[in-house]
């Protein structure tokens, strides 16, 4: 079809060249002349072509998104992952079966033995909910699919969904162009994947969708300033709050963008509509999540929101009151008594909340944000857990690849081209990019941004460069067609000079942009099928002839857990596996991965890094029936218990003076063989990792006793257990389970 | 609109309060109705805020899906304002039906929030 026109044009430089008309104008004026005889039907046609190749693109990049992200079942099974979706599926089977109002008024007395957890209250329902929909709706339309099916696959359908959203983004900062390439991105890039594989059924996989969409829709309600899309983009703001706590990132990041508005002079009409309705009715809606309840009137942490807001009418209303008088002398003094007053009210407003405790103080998980340092000094934690470790540059890289260079071009684009939409999605940029730096679990956030931004250089670079070697083909050709004009071929002649030279340059450059692209692509997809897909609850690992093994103890033991233990017996462990035995294992746990009582973690923390009598008062206190204990000496699996043991000493030492770091350490130094100090190697973590561990010969050529995970041979061989006694060991030993005995018979 | 000149009461005030005055009167009826409905809504929202003062705040969804009903409403009659007013270019090819609709869209939104969040 490309190929036709060109006749055409052919034979229409032939007729229209013997005009009259001059020549110098006439080159100019050729395409413009040719545009406009050149058929209706044809330009329709390349109208019509060009939406079937758009369409048929975003369909190819939803599929992508989605079997791409497939790889886990492929290589596994289709089963849920790690530890937090393990709670999020007992809670969408619970969902499924006992009806909405059942779970909303949901109290568990599985976990948190013996203080029990309100789950209506204390989670978001947004996961669950959507995918009990999911579930009913294929239901209704008679596929018989199990609700684990709906739950592993509901991560990789909303990427789906957010690579149309990024689409649309894309194409309304910059053009369908960077839209088409921004859900390209974002299909594949690792920094997304990372947290919406199939199997991995958490919020972030729905959440990072709703957090796309508010912010596409707050866009385009700025943009066109009409109240249905704010309207629309509060109901995003709603699905987000009711799916993920990342919400407090959008109730920030919107009042700070137009805040940025308002004092680089870009306030408009548009942007109060659009803020305005969107933080009522957003925050409105919020309120109903009962998690989240009064939380937009009474924290810190969304007081901007409401400051920005108040901002805006005292905006409005000198805007207004100025447009009402024309002499600006007065308005000056209109001005500065209103800015006093509003200012004044604001402040003591402020003063009085916070000092009356109205106004809740903002929160230690903030400030770790705003500061990297903060955790480590006063929230273990949140330290503790690993995903919230300051990002190293290698996973920037890893999880980014090229687009962590594009970022930076795009930017550049970003502020050739400023408008209200490309200022926002700078701010989004750039604010999470610094969060992505404190946190390594916030790459994720900036993920959409940052394939956003890279999607805009991309597409504007090759826009440019195709450019390039189109009109150089068009000249070319102009110029062979007629030589004949003298002065005309001069002027081309001294064009023409630098023109292959540039030609070439421009597909050079385009060969090395669609390099980069397709080592991107194969990037993402080695990353996806190596380092994302694993579900962390069956372990893999190579043997000696390069076959691959599989450890599935986890499930082994949970399963033994569920089938020979009393349906109401208690099992302590650390946090970590709280939801796992309570959804797999069935049993009732002390502590889980929900760590709102910290003092409740601190007490299990004391008990595992105590002395064996003095843990048994602690575990005698909780009812404790059994102990569960990871270890990882026999595989060489390094993220066992041991390995996690200083925090729990940390956290257990932070509640509990008694417990002492240093008592731990041998010169600052953490060691479990001979050289350990004497308190490490009779805690009650020590003896149950490593009770009758001495007698086993891991590896060939090593004494009896060598731990595989630390590369050491452990220092205390022969444990006796006063108070436990052993009950499970798995068969490659991950998972050791104890059972505490009832207290000797006094006479 | 009065409140800020009544706080100072210098002649430049006054001077400041008739100019306002003699200004507004020439804006059109239908802005006026929209004006006096914003009026009514914020001092609405400040007897409540007033009210919550003195008695206390204790059924606080009460309270606040009451000042936030009121508040909304005020905002979202502003919006209108702006987008029927005709001497805003910004919305000129918006007809002022469809910013009818989308407002009344709103505040149905907003009450039935309203109305689930009361209590």
């Amino acid at each position: 079809m490309v190929g036709k026109p060109e006749p055409v044009n052919g034979t229409a430089t032939a007729k229209t060249g013997p005009s009259p008309s001059p020549a110098t104008s006439m080159s100019g004026l050729k395409p413009d002349l040719l545009n406009n005889l050149s058929f209706k039907t044809l330009k329709l046609k390349t109208k019509q072509q060009e939406l079937l190749i758009r369409v048929s693109i975003l369909c190819l990049v939803y599929i992508l998104a989605f079997i791409t992200r497939l790889f886990s079942v492929l290589r596994y099974e289709s089963m849920i992952h790690e530890f937090d979706p393990y709670f999020n599926y007992r809670t969408t089977l619970y969902l499924t079966e006992k009806g909405f109002y059942d779970f909303w008024n949901w109290f568990d007395s599985e976990s948190w033995y013996p203080l029990g957890r309100i789950i209506g209250g204390t989670l978001y329902p947004g996961l669950m909910v959507t995918a009990a929909l999911i579930y009913w709706t294929l239901r209704f339309l008679s596929f018989a699919v199990h609700i684990r099916e709906v739950c592993v696959l509901t991560a990789p359908f909303f990427a789906s969904n957010t690579t149309l959203v990024a689409y649309f983004f894309g194409k309304e900062i910059w053009d369908t162009g960077a839209g088409l390439v921004a859900a390209a991105l974002i299909a594949i890039c690792p920094g997304y994947i990372s947290r919406s594989v199939a199997g991995s059924y958490d919020n972030e996989g729905v959440a990072i969708f709703a957090l796309l969409l508010t912010f596409y829709l707050f866009v385009k309600a700025v943009n066109t300033g009409s109240l249905a899309w704010a309207l629309a983009s509060a109901f995003g703001y709603f699905y987000m709050v009711s799916a993920w706590g990342g919400y407090v990132f959008i109730i920030n990041l919107i009042p700070l963008y137009v805040l940025v508005l308002l004092i680089t002079g870009r306030y408009s009409m548009r942007l109060y509509i659009a803020y305005n309705c969107t933080y009522i009715i957003g925050m409105l809606l919020a309120m109903q999540i009962r998690f989240v309840g009064f939380q937009h009137v009474q924290s810190g942490e969304h007081m901007a929101a409401m400051g920005v807001f108040f901002l805006m009418q005292v905006f409005y209303f000198l805007d207004w009151v100025r447009h009402l008088l024309s002499d600006t002398k007065m308005f000056q003094a209109f001005l500065r008594i209103t800015v006093t007053c509003a200012v004044g009210v604001g402040a003591v407003a402020l003063g009085v909340g916070t000092a009356s405790g109205y106004i809740s103080p903002w929160t230690g998980r903030f400030y770790s944000l705003l500061d990297p340092t903060y955790a480590k000094d006063h929230i273990p934690i949140i330290a503790s857990v690993s995903e919230h470790q300051p990002t190293a540059w290698s996973s920037f890289m890893f999880d980014f690849h090229i687009l962590l260079f594009l970022f930076p071009a795009g930017l550049y684009f970003c502020f050739k081209r400023l408008s209200d939409a490309t200022i926002f999605i700078v701010m989004y940029g750039l604010t999470s990019m610094y969060f992505a730096g404190v946190m390594v679990r916030l790459i994720l956030v900036a993920t959409p941004a940052v394939c956003l931004i890279s999607a805009i250089a991309v597409s504007a670079t090759i826009k440019n460069l195709t450019q390039l070697v189109r009109a150089k083909n068009k000249v070319s050709q102009t110029g062979s067609t007629k030589g004949g004009s003298s002065t005309k071929g001069s002027s081309k002649g001294s064009v023409d000079q630098s023109q292959p030279f540039q030609r070439n340059g421009a597909t050079v450059l385009l060969f090395g942009a669609f390099y980069l692209l397709s080592k991107y692509a194969t990037h993402c997809t080695w990353v996806t099928s190596e380092a994302y897909s694993s579900p962390s609850i069956v372990l893999a690992a190579r043997g000696a002839h390069g076959n691959r093994v599989i450890f599935d103890d986890y499930r082994e033991a949970y399963f033994w857990l569920r089938q020979n233990t009393p349906p109401d017996a208690k099992v302590m462990s650390w946090w970590d596996y709280g939801y796992q035995i309570t959804a797999m294992g069935n049993r009732t746990v002390i502590v889980d991965n929900n760590t709102w009582n910290n003092t409740h973690i601190a007490t299990v923390g004391r008990a595992m890094s105590s002395y064996e009598d003095e843990a048994y008062e602690i575990m005698r206190s909780l009812d404790v029936d059994y102990v569960l204990v990871v270890f990882g000496g026999v595989t060489g699996y390094s993220s066992d218990d041991i390995n996690k043991f200083l925090w729990m000493v940390r956290i257990g030492g932070g509640v509990f003076p008694v417990i002492k770091e240093p008592d731990y350490l041998v010169n600052g130094e953490y060691r479990v063989d001979k050289g350990a100090a004497p308190k490490m190697l009779n805690c009650l973590m020590y003896k149950l990792s490593y009770y009758r561990f001495g007698e086993l010969t891991t590896e060939y050529g090593k004494p009896p006793g060598y731990d595989r995970a630390r590369g050491v041979e452990i220092g205390n061989k022969d444990i006796k257990l006063e108070h436990l006694e052993e009950a499970f060991t798995t068969s490659n030993w991950i998972v050791r389970i104890y059972k505490v005995k009832p207290p000797n018979n006094r006479w | 609109m009065g409140k800020a000149s009544t706080s100072s009461t210098t002649k430049d005030a006054l001077a400041l309060f008739n100019t306002l005055r003699s200004a507004y009167s020439a804006t059109p009826t239908s802005l006026k109705i929209i004006d006096l409905y914003v009026g009514f809504a914020v001092s609405t929202a400040l007897i409540q805020v007033v009210y919550m003062a003195i008695v206390g705040s204790f059924p606080f969804n009460s309270f606040l899906s009451g000042v936030l009903s009121c508040t909304g409403t005020a905002v979202l009659a502003v919006c209108l304002r702006i987008q029927v007013n005709k001497e805003n270019k910004e919305f000129k090819d918006l007809a002022p039906e469809r910013a009818f609709a989308d407002f009344v869209l709103c505040n149905l939104v907003l009450h039935l929030v309203i109305m689930n969040f009361l209590g």
